[in-house]
């Protein structure tokens, strides 16, 4: 099993195939469509991570101590985004995404789509995640 | 009537900002009605004045404070010209738009409101001219009502008669719609307003950079602006009341310049408009929007409204060529705003490739979810002209908008 880091670097380096921002762009959306997403039922205010101008659903589970989540977005970059995220953090334990400190967004150059600023449901997906894993790590002890 | 012709080219030199590039294409600002930029001669003054001039105003005896308090109160002067005011002192300044709201807003909670009246603002309303009308309303137990609008983002003037009545205390509605463009029909809702004795609060943030504006004419009670909307520095802003009214309406914020005399006992309150202007002021900003009315009345609102309406025209047509393109916002008098949607493709998704291809458009809500919730979609994308844009820029919009649609399809 590869660990947060491993994932992170294999991201990077998928990215830095690409010269310019289309081609980035363009394979960002190609993944926003394969995620494969939630039915409509599940994109309930129960999953909602509030932001303002694109939203985003996430969904926990937890098997022998090991970290699911599924998300989607109405926003197909930001779906992508989210579909890199949860690729990256799931199949880790609590401690391990708590611990995780997500520098393949900054490398392969979408630092812009993690500022607070864009109100786009990305930072708080992100919080949201490690307060899960918080919640379940807390109740492992 | 010749129209006078606007040389777009020799505009466009008297804003430094217009000419770099961003993310490697030159920049194309369609942003406007969120802000607008500043001509050399308004950031010019800003320095100068605190280069040469910065004084506290109305207080010194020293020959700065006279100058400094002698520029602040030109400037009032020009607004109250600009905007045909009867009385320089029914010019209020302060932070903008949504202070002016919040000032009148708070004054009518205090003074006029109670339980079981009514306050009527529009669907189309920005945030800022709902929020402080519902604050109103929660602390006197006043109802907020709202005239409903059509599908090409027009109101209802039928549901607008209906909704009148005697417990109408104010009509807080805008001028101009930031979200649709729309110009709203202000002279029947005053008229019909004044003949049952209502006042009516009337948003001007998206038509000062428009058009003229004639408070006298328009016979409106209040009127609001910001003046970075106006091609002027950002925190400043005007409120403009009919003396009788800003005569009526209590203080909003207590400190000094709003005084007369104070002790512990009794504190008797300045006059109009100093009663208003609580505290030290945005001085630079004051005199910097001065400027700024002067650099937009030398080429004059009326040209720009000509060529502004041109390039509504024309961005129009362009856009409605993209197939799967709507536009949101289709009423006959509109300001130069086209809001729209490209079909299946989120305004996030449209705006970030925009912005990697140096167009710069606002996308959401645009701070009126109401009017998104009754079309029932989660924004748009908003590109808004200014007189420095051209039809170039458009083209470049266009080709930007095939670009994304090709990218997400
Ligand atoms: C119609 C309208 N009203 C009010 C405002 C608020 O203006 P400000 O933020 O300058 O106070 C805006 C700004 O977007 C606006 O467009």
């Amino acid at each position: 099993m590869m660990s947060i880091n491993e994932r992170q670097d294999e991201l990077i380096e998928e990215f830095s195939m690409f010269d310019d921002w289309m081609e980035k762009y363009e394979y960002i959306i190609d993944m926003g469509k394969d995620v494969s997403g939630l039915t409509e039922e599940l994109k309930s205010d129960d999953y909602l991570v509030r932001g303002c101008q694109s939203r985003v659903w996430l969904i926990p589970a937890q098997e022998n101590g090991i970290l699911q989540f599924q998300a989607d977005s109405d926003a197909i970059i930001t779906k992508g985004i989210v579909g890199m995220v949860v690729r990256v953090l799931n199949n880790s334990s609590a401690d391990e995404i708590l611990k995780s400190d997500l520098y393949f967004v900054d490398k392969i150059g979408l630092k812009e789509h993690l500022s607070p600023t864009r109100s786009n449901g990305l930072v708080s997906m992100i919080k949201k995640i490690k307060t899960y894993a918080l919640a379940y790590s807390a109740k492992a002890i | 009537m010749v129209k006078t012709e606007l040389n777009i080219e020799q505009i466009r030199k008297d804003f430094p900002i217009l000419h770099q590039e961003v993310n490697g294409k030159p920049l194309v600002y369609f942003d406007n009605a969120a802000s607008t930029q500043k001509p050399k001669v308004v950031i010019d003054r800003v320095a100068d004045y605190y280069s040469n001039e910065h004084s506290n105003i109305h207080r010194g005896v020293h020959s700065l404070s006279a100058a400094a308090t002698e520029e602040y109160e030109l400037s009032r002067k020009t607004v109250q010209a600009h905007f045909n005011a009867k009385f320089d002192h029914e010019i209020v300044f302060n932070k903008g738009t949504t202070d002016g709201i919040n000032l009148v807003a708070n004054g009518f909670a205090k003074s006029f409101l109670k339980e079981g009246d009514e306050v009527l603002v529009s669907e189309l309303e920005h945030h800022s001219n709902i929020v402080p009308w519902q604050m109103a309303c929660e602390q006197t137990g006043a109802k907020l009502k709202v005239i409903p609008i059509t599908d090409s983002g027009e109101w209802i003037m039928e549901e607008f008669h209906n909704l009148l009545s005697d417990r109408t205390k104010i009509i807080a509605v805008n001028h101009v719609s930031n979200a649709l463009g729309t110009m709203n029909p202000i002279t029947d809702v005053i008229e019909a307003a004044h003949s049952k004795g209502i006042p009516v609060l009337l948003d001007g943030a998206q038509a000062v950079p428009h058009m003229a504006v004639d408070v006298q004419a328009l016979d409106c009670d209040f009127y609001v602006m910001s003046g970075h909307k106006l091609f002027g520095p950002t925190g400043v802003g005007v409120l403009y009341g009919k003396e009788e009214w800003l005569n009526k309406l209590p203080p909003y914020q207590g400190g000094g310049d709003m005084i007369k005399t104070v002790s512990f006992e009794k504190t008797t309150y300045n006059e109009l408009p100093f009663k208003f202007e609580a505290g030290t002021p945005n001085i630079a900003g004051v005199i910097g929007l001065k400027t700024a009315i002067d650099y937009v009345n030398e080429i004059g609102l009326d040209a720009i409204a000509d060529y502004e309406q041109e390039l509504l025209e024309y961005g129009t047509e362009k856009l409605s060529q993209i197939e799967g393109l709507k536009i949101y916002g289709t009423a006959k008098n509109k300001a130069s705003v086209i809001s729209f949607l490209l079909d299946g493709i989120h305004p996030y998704d449209a705006g970030t490739i925009l912005d990697k291809l140096g167009i710069a458009v606002r996308t959401g809500h645009h701070c009126t979810q109401p009017v998104m919730t009754r079309f029932g979609i989660p924004g748009t994308v908003r590109a808004s002209f200014a007189f420095y844009n051209t039809k170039e820029e458009i083209d470049a919009l266009y080709e930007g908008l095939l670009r994304v649609k090709k990218m997400f399809s």
